[in-house]
């Protein structure tokens, strides 16, 4: 793990962006709780719904509150113009401020009602106005308490920040999910020690403010404020700098095979001297819309997921038709250049383990109707809300005695220890081979083929430097070379290669 | 205004939360320069008449004239400022030093209280110039009482209102506070309406005495006249207590005396 040490100086700029992002939300944040808190203390009614309703966003999971940020802006372009920007900063901003707000109004609202109702009368009694008796007295005697509630705040925000990663924000979320998918642990131990050092540093700064507010020590609360200013300034300095020219940004969906072909378009995009930006980690929905409003510039998606998810089909016309409808419906529709197929592709396919399937006589979907009801079938979370699945199950008419979620990495660790008997294994994974999987067959044709498409956004749909450095790619990709570097990536011994490295090696053997 | 106009008028006032009336219904009129003791048991309803003067409680019925002025129609904060305002909670603020709470009143109206000002405040209540700089939870009760009677004091009032001023104070500090205020009041040519539960008290620093007892005004009498027997059943019965006592030490002292 010596590695962490070699990662963690390389993180500058993802810090720099997680110190923006935690401190815009907590600044937003104490702007709507601090004048709500007022506002609750004089109406027991505010009070309740105000802390009601944070209390509740609580209760959501900040990673399905950071996603549903997305097709609300979405559907907020109605109002605001196709400007508005669905992905990253914005939508980051908006779900960690509503995050941060419970423990700053809670402890707000708190310490006014148990502000000692004798200095309040004092406050009358001397002459106070309603906004003297707040700026003079109620507001200096609550500091302490609030400041508390603004710290615990900051350690939730921190946190939860690097979930951002997964709706295309840079965080110090994006070494974990690059780590948590390719299985470099040096790489998430790296984010997670960032984050944490991070958190517990505003956390000790934050708490000599408090100090410094409940002694009444000058020297401590403006010390305190000066560091956190100057910390969130250098972060503010430091992402300015490298982004005077826009980047040509590339996305990657939450597994290897993305990883390492963001980093082969990558690396080629830089080769014909484009500076060009990762966003890695991002949640499959996501990735075709940001793309469509060039958000996001170049992503690898493949023809199932458009078709079904998109063109709302359930129908399979055969592959090449598939192409060329997904081709021309992208132009049409949302001006996404699809420059062309890869050569392999990533489809949904039943997998299992050969001593399993040869005990049971399983060959193929049709045999795997019949023992299914004694079966637990594992799939990565979306699958079983897919339609995909629902167009297998009907097909064939599966029924499972159990159906199980599991991240797809640890989806074949389930089928070697026996925690799943069937996985909805990808047909260009390494580990098929390598751990010696059965993939049934499909008779009926219920699943649509997955080819793997280069998409360019509209932005760069017709810059002809990218497409020239990018052309090469087109049917270059062989399914074995593919699983080949899947493997490299996800297999945990001595040659496991980084993502960047496999794609080089790709590179190589496909001759580019 | 000669010195004998009322500077401070109550006509029928009341004042009920829910069913409960606190003040039933006071009329009485006192004169600019009278040191006057509101007396009565708790919940008698005498903390409550006076709050209804710098408006902390608003009347629900009657009116209370300040200067021949409904003070319901004067702006709260600017009311407060002519009425000096001391209590039993004492109120200083707890983030603030003793200058800066004696300085708050004219601060609030963008006036700042110059040193020797404050010096001459602490001084006037036989507090050091050096306490100044300190903070009220250094103090001890009595000092911080006298901090708020310099606070009251400092915006130069009209009338200085006093609600139990000592009753959180030991009887000695009580004593020598309670003597200091009858000799500012002289002094500074105030006009003061003091609330206590101790008639003894009353008797001894207050001009005029009313009693209160269940939101209504029992007795309005001179302490000489109170001690002469005037004032009804329920002012005699608050003055048995301390006649009582002045009794039972006068005959321990000239017990004390004859074996000489």
């Amino acid at each position: 793990m010596g590695d962490i040490w070699e990662i963690l100086p390389g993180l500058g700029d993802k810090l720099a962006a997680h110190v923006v992002l935690s401190a815009s939300a907590i600044g937003l944040a104490m702007l709507i709780a601090l004048p709500m808190a007022v506002w609750a203390s004089r109406s027991p009614t505010v009070s309740r719904i105000a802390l009601g309703l944070a209390s509740l966003v609580q209760t959501i999971p900040a990673l399905a509150l950071l996603a549903l940020f997305f097709p609300l802006l979405l559907s907020l372009r109605s109002v605001f113009g196709e400007g508005l920007p669905t992905l990253g900063f914005l939508p980051a901003l908006m779900a960690l401020t509503l995050y941060a707000l419970l423990p700053i109004l809670r402890n707000a609202v708190t310490a006014q009602a148990n502000l000692d109702p004798e200095i309040l009368e004092a406050a009358d009694g001397v002459g106070m106005t309603k906004w003297q008796k707040l700026t003079l007295v109620e507001a200096p005697l609550s500091a302490p308490f609030i400041m508390a509630g603004i710290r615990t705040a900051s350690v939730w925000t921190i946190g939860a920040a690097t979930l951002a990663t997964t709706i295309g924000q840079p965080s110090l979320g994006d070494p974990i999910f690059a780590g948590l998918q390719t299985q470099n642990w040096a790489l998430v131990l790296a984010g997670c020690l960032a984050s944490a050092g991070l958190a517990l540093a505003a956390d000790n700064l934050l708490w000599v403010i408090e100090v410094g507010l409940a002694k009444r020590s000058r020297w401590m609360t403006f010390g305190g404020i000066a560091v956190v200013l100057a910390g969130i300034f250098a972060a503010l300095w430091a992402q300015g700098a490298g982004s005077d020219e826009r980047r040509i940004v590339i996305a990657s969906k939450q597994f290897s095979e993305q990883y390492i072909l963001a980093k082969l378009i990558g690396s080629r995009l830089e080769a014909a001297g484009y500076v060009v930006e990762y966003r890695d980690g991002l949640g499959s929905a996501v990735v075709h819309s940001a793309v469509a409003s060039s958000s996001i510039d170049i992503s690898v998606d493949y023809t199932g997921t458009i078709w079904t998810n998109y063109l709302n089909r359930d129908d399979n016309p055969g592959r090449e038709a598939m192409y060329e409808t997904i081709r021309d419906w992208e132009w049409r529709e949302n001006g996404v250049r699809v420059l062309g197929r890869l050569g392999f592709e990533n489809a949904y396919a039943f997998a299992m383990r050969q001593d399993r399937a040869a005990e049971l006589g399983v060959t193929s979907l049709d045999d795997l109707a019949v023992v299914a009801p004694q079966l637990t079938v594992g799939g990565d979370p979306e699958f079983f809300e897919r339609p995909e699945w629902v167009a297998v199950r009907d097909a064939y008419g599966l029924r499972f005695a159990d159906n199980r979620n599991f991240a797809p990495t640890f989806m074949y660790n389930a089928l070697q220890s026996g925690e799943a008997d069937v996985i909805s294994a990808y047909t260009s994974d390494g580990r098929i081979a390598a751990d010696k999987l059965v993939v049934l067959d499909d008779p009926e044709g219920a699943l649509p083929s997955y080819d793997a498409m280069l998409m360019l956004s509209p932005r760069i749909a017709d810059d002809a430097g990218v497409i020239a450095a990018l052309q090469p790619l087109i049917g270059a990709i062989s399914v074995e070379a593919m699983r080949e570097a899947n493997l490299a990536v996800d297999r945990e011994d001595e040659a496991k290669l980084t993502p960047r490295a496999a794609a080089a090696e790709l590179a190589e053997k496909v001759g580019l | 205004m000669t010195a004998t106009d009322p500077l401070l008028v109550f006509d029928a006032v009341t004042r009920a939360y829910g069913e409960v009336l606190a003040v039933a219904g006071v009329s009485c009129a006192i004169e600019s320069g009278s040191l006057v003791a509101l007396v009565g048991a708790s919940g008698s309803g005498k903390s409550t008449l006076l709050k209804m003067v710098n408006t902390l409680v608003e009347p629900t019925g009657g009116v209370v004239l300040f200067g021949g002025e409904d003070v319901t129609t004067l702006p709260p904060a600017r009311l407060r400022r002519r009425v000096g305002y001391v209590f039993q909670g004492i109120g200083l603020f707890p983030h603030m030093s003793v200058a800066e709470n004696i300085a708050i009143g004219p601060r609030l109206t963008g006036e700042k209280l110059a040193g020797e000002r404050i010096n001459a405040l602490l001084e006037l209540v036989e507090l050091e110039p050096a306490m100044a700089t300190r903070m009220p939870d250094e103090l001890s009760g009595g000092q911080r009482q006298r901090v708020g009677v310099a606070r009251a004091l400092a915006g130069g009032p009209e009338l200085l209102l006093m609600d139990e001023p000592f009753g959180a104070l030991d009887p000695l500090t009580r004593d020598a506070l309670g003597t200091k205020v009858r000799e500012l009041h002289e002094r500074l040519g105030l006009t003061t309406v003091m609330v206590t539960h101790d008639m003894a008290e009353a008797l001894l620093l207050a001009d005029r005495v009313l009693v209160m007892d269940g939101g209504h005004l029992v007795a309005d009498e001179t302490p000489r006249a109170l001690l002469a027997g005037a004032g009804g059943d329920i002012a005699q019965g608050l003055f048995a207590v301390p006649r009582q006592q002045a009794e039972r030490l006068a005959a321990l002292e000239s017990l004390g005396e004859t074996p000489h």
